[in-house]
């Protein structure tokens, strides 16, 4: 299939480098991907990933850096040079036609003509082979969105093989697959690369990756600071590349001792919540006047865990008991009315209501109570509100558009609006993202001394250092399982990476808390 | 997953005067103070009350009536196609129900009850359908003015009752009848926006409903209720449309008055992404669309040309309210 002109690896980026708006995204990033081989690319949120791709793939133009293909430089400047050149990627949201049928789809911008006129039966058997290809036999003539994500992604890669695509990028193609799918979608993979197609495989699924990879490229804050084998990269060993902390150089930053649990119940438990299609099992305990934390990689359902206890999202299994009280939260509604408030990660699509004024943002949550005889008191509001101001430090005017605050402002705004429905139990879902150091250490001295004063509170970092240095205890998450907990008195940067690496670094045993069943569910 | 270049821009605090921002909130009222001067040194009469009052303000009164229901579903991030369709309905239904003999007592509360009916219908396909707001109101913009011939049988009948001669021609604390109840919705809706928690909900709403439904506001009601709200408003005016023909006229009552209505919101500065609302502005919008085509018409331009100038404002409303955004 392919016509090697050239000895070397088939793609070789060096040096490349990408700004937005003065903002680096990719500073350095090299990546190298040889003939009939799966190459994994991983980094964090934020490492540059998806920037070297489109990059890769025509979308975005590099600042500088060099791109060969076949030994060739080359410089695409639209995902159809791309695909010309044989680079085609599959998103792991499938970006084809849902209303179109299958063929139509994968003969997209090139139809079989036959004198000016499309030539269907052409295009349907084109089709077919494609897909045969690829040991699939389905009803070509179907509209694609009928069919499963999975089958969806296949039509994906049916149709960058027609195109005979010689790099394949898939972007987290498995996230949102059931595991026999995913096993087909190796099988699929192995028999592209036996006939000549290389592949760049991002994912977030450590065992995926060594399953179906031989390499593995590392990106952090977007520079490569890994190009090796998988073979001599142990699972931890990656984790820490990609985390940028070295096994020797993890300070332990934990606390010396455990805050007091200021009630012997729990003001939260889950046990075995799960919800499709991310969590599966995930069972914790928050006590009133500690800091749970909860630690995992990208993908492994941390934020779904927030969103199932809040009654954002519907609850398919397991139970979850709010100050001793069953019987799950079924709307954000009823969570806040049973106390329990939730800081979401991304501020700007579920937080802030930009052309409202801090005022209006800020007590949002708590209008009801605000409210007497369907009036709101807007002398109490003012008060509240002041009083957060300054006990914040927040620096704007109460009437100001939240909008035009800092991140760190806003962070600080979206915070006040849940501590003002005096929460007995405060969800923080990466509370610190995005924002400037010095505000960062704010809302964390914050955290602190909420718990103190006898919030439970359950927090969500992707910040190793912060939910070690923030926690009294952590639960591991990991493909939407909760495979471990880590008490204080084994609490490290060190320890937990072990566990969210392979998830078997802490015996099961060391479950310390008998009222919640540990799940042992290490995939093996 | 976000990468740097998603990672939005920190805002920096801007509190300079911004003069797209500035134009957008205020062109309108610009506009239609240089209207009111040219009128009063051109417009032979033009200050005379009876002028102002009887003639001016009367007619644009039920349009700002109705605008401000479509302010208030447009700042869901909204838009309601039928409010002119339902005018008509609902007069036709009340003028049925008069000649019918059935006292006005219970004839006009029934006007502004097919009015909320059909703004229920509306806000539930909306919110709980997710149906797009233009398809959904599209329904009633076709089937409502349809009902409306079908209940009169298509004939234009001459309604001659005293309640119909009061609602075109009644006068209330010295004003027409259709401006004192512009002046009493506006006070309604100001006060409730402004005393209970339905305004900052609405705003919530349009603003980031992701957002406000993880807050616990009930977006879909709030939604609903807008809708409701723009219809019982539609409904109203239907029976002074009534009084204004004397007449049951399913063809032309209220014909075109969304697009006026809609055309107000945008003049005024509203985004249609919802997220804003201005009762204010809106009817500051309607007087001067309306002030805009009396003028021209009254100093002999063909009314074909005064609509094209309508047109060139709606046009320059919009680039302001583009320049203003891409300010932020």
């Amino acid at each position: 299939m392919t016509d090697v002109t050239h000895e070397g690896p088939l793609l070789e980026m060096r040096g490349v480098t990408k700004s937005f708006r003065g903002a680096r995204a990719l500073d350095d990033a090299t990546m190298t991907v040889g003939r009939n081989q799966i190459r994994a690319l991983i980094g964090q949120n934020g490492a540059g990933k998806s920037t070297l791709i489109k990059i890769l793939t025509g979308v975005y133009r590099r600042d500088g850096g060099e791109v060969r293909l076949d030994g060739n430089a080359v410089d695409f400047r639209s995902t159809a040079d791309a695909q010309k050149a044989g680079v085609v990627t599959i998103y792991q949201e499938v970006n084809l036609v849902p209303k179109l049928s299958v063929a139509e789809n994968i003969f997209l911008g090139r139809f079989p003509r036959r004198r000016g006129f499309v030539d269907w039966a052409t295009m349907r058997s084109g089709a077919r082979d494609a897909l045969a290809k690829l040991s699939l036999d389905i009803d070509v003539t179907r509209p694609l969105g009928s069919y499963r994500v999975a089958t969806q992604q296949m039509t994906a890669i049916a149709r960058a093989v027609s195109l005979e695509a010689r790099l394949l990028v898939l972007d987290e193609p498995t996230s949102s697959l059931a595991e026999r799918e995913v096993e087909t979608l190796f099988g699929v993979m192995r028999s592209l690369r036996d006939s000549g197609v290389s592949m760049v495989f991002v994912s977030h699924r450590m065992d995926e990756l060594y399953e179906i990879c031989e390499d593995v490229t590392v990106l952090r804050d977007g520079r490569t600071v890994a190009e090796e084998s998988l073979a001599t990269l142990n699972q931890y060993e990656l984790v820490s590349k990609m985390l940028g902390r070295a096994a020797e150089q993890v300070a332990s930053g934990a606390r010396t001792s455990a805050r007091p649990k200021q009630q012997a119940e729990p003001v939260l438990a889950v046990s075995g919540a799960a919800s499709a299609p991310r969590l599966r099992d995930a069972s914790l305990a928050v006590y009133a006047g500690q800091v749970q934390g909860v630690a995992g990689l990208l993908g492994s359902g941390r934020s779904e865990l927030l969103r199932s206890v809040f009654g954002a999202d519907p609850l398919d299994a397991g139970e979850i008991k709010v100050n001793g009280r069953t019987g799950s939260l079924r709307t954000p509604g009823e969570a806040i009315a049973a106390r329990v408030a939730f800081l979401t990660e991304d501020r700007r699509a579920e937080g802030i209501v930009p052309h409202l004024s801090v005022r209006d943002n800020l007590t949002l949550a708590l209008l009801p109570k605000l409210t007497k005889r369907g009036i709101v008191d807007r002398k109490r509001q003012r008060q509240i509100v002041t009083d957060y101001i300054a006990r914040l430090g927040i620096k704007a005017q109460a009437d100001q558009p939240i909008v035009e605050l800092s991140g760190g402002n806003q962070q600080k705004v979206l915070l006040a609006r849940w501590l003002a429905t005096e929460p007995a139990v405060l969800l923080l879902d990466e509370p610190t993202r995005g924002i400037d150091v010095s505000a960062k250490a704010e809302i964390l001295a914050l955290v602190d001394k909420l718990a103190a004063d006898g919030m439970g509170v359950l927090l969500v970092s992707s910040e190793l250092e912060e939910v070690v240095s923030a926690c009294d205890d952590v639960t591991v998450l990991r493909d939407g399982v909760s495979v471990a907990r880590v008490s204080l008195d084994r609490l490290s940067e060190e320890s937990l990476m072990a566990v969210m690496a392979s998830g078997e670094a802490v015996p099961p045993s060391e479950a310390s808390s008998p009222d919640v069943p540990q799940k042992d569910k290490a995939d093996d | 997953m976000t990468d740097l270049a998603t990672r939005p821009a920190e805002t920096s605090v801007l509190r300079k005067i911004d003069w797209p921002t500035f134009i957008r909130r205020y062109g309108a009222a610009i506009v239609l103070a240089l209207l009111v001067l040219f009128n009063i040194i051109f417009t032979e009469n033009f200050l005379d009350l009876r002028n102002i009052l009887f003639v001016q303000l009367r007619q644009a009164a039920p349009t700002a009536i109705v605008a401000l229901g479509m302010a208030l579903v447009i700042a869901t991030g909204g838009i309601d196609l039928s409010v002119g369709a339902v005018v008509a309905l609902s007069g036709q239904v009340t003028a049925v129900f008069l000649l019918d003999g059935v006292p006005p007592l219970v004839a006009l509360p029934i006007g502004i009850l097919v009015g909320v009916a059909a703004g229920l219908f509306n806000g539930t396909l909306v919110s709980r359908f997710g149906i797009q707001p233009m398809i959904a109101t599209l329904v009633l913009f076709t089937a409502g003015r349809g009902l409306a011939q079908v209940v009169t049988g298509g004939r234009i009948q001459t309604v001659n009752q005293p309640i119909v001669e009061f609602l075109g021609l009644g006068v209330v604390a010295g004003l027409p009848i259709s401006v004192f109840s512009l002046i009493v919705v506006t006070v309604a809706i100001m006060l409730v926006t402004r005393f209970t928690p339905a305004g900052t909900k609405l705003l919530a709403v349009g603003g980031n409903e992701r957002a406000a439904g993880l807050v616990g506001i009930r977006t879909k009601r709030v939604k609903t209720m807008a809708y409701v709200v723009a219809g019982g408003l539609a409904g109203f005016v239907g029976l002074l449309e009534l009084g204004r023909i004397q007449a049951s006229d399913a063809t032309n009552a209220g014909l075109n008055m969304e697009l006026d209505a809609i055309a107000a919101v945008a003049v005024a500065g509203t985004t249609l992404a919802g997220g804003t609302f201005s009762p204010g502005r809106t009817i500051v919008g309607v007087l001067m669309l309306r002030l805009l085509q009396n003028t021209l018409v009254a100093h002999g331009i063909p009314r074909e040309v005064a609509q094209i100038a309508q047109g060139l404002i709606i046009v320059a409303a919009i680039y302001l309210l583009r320049r203003s955004r891409d300010a932020r």
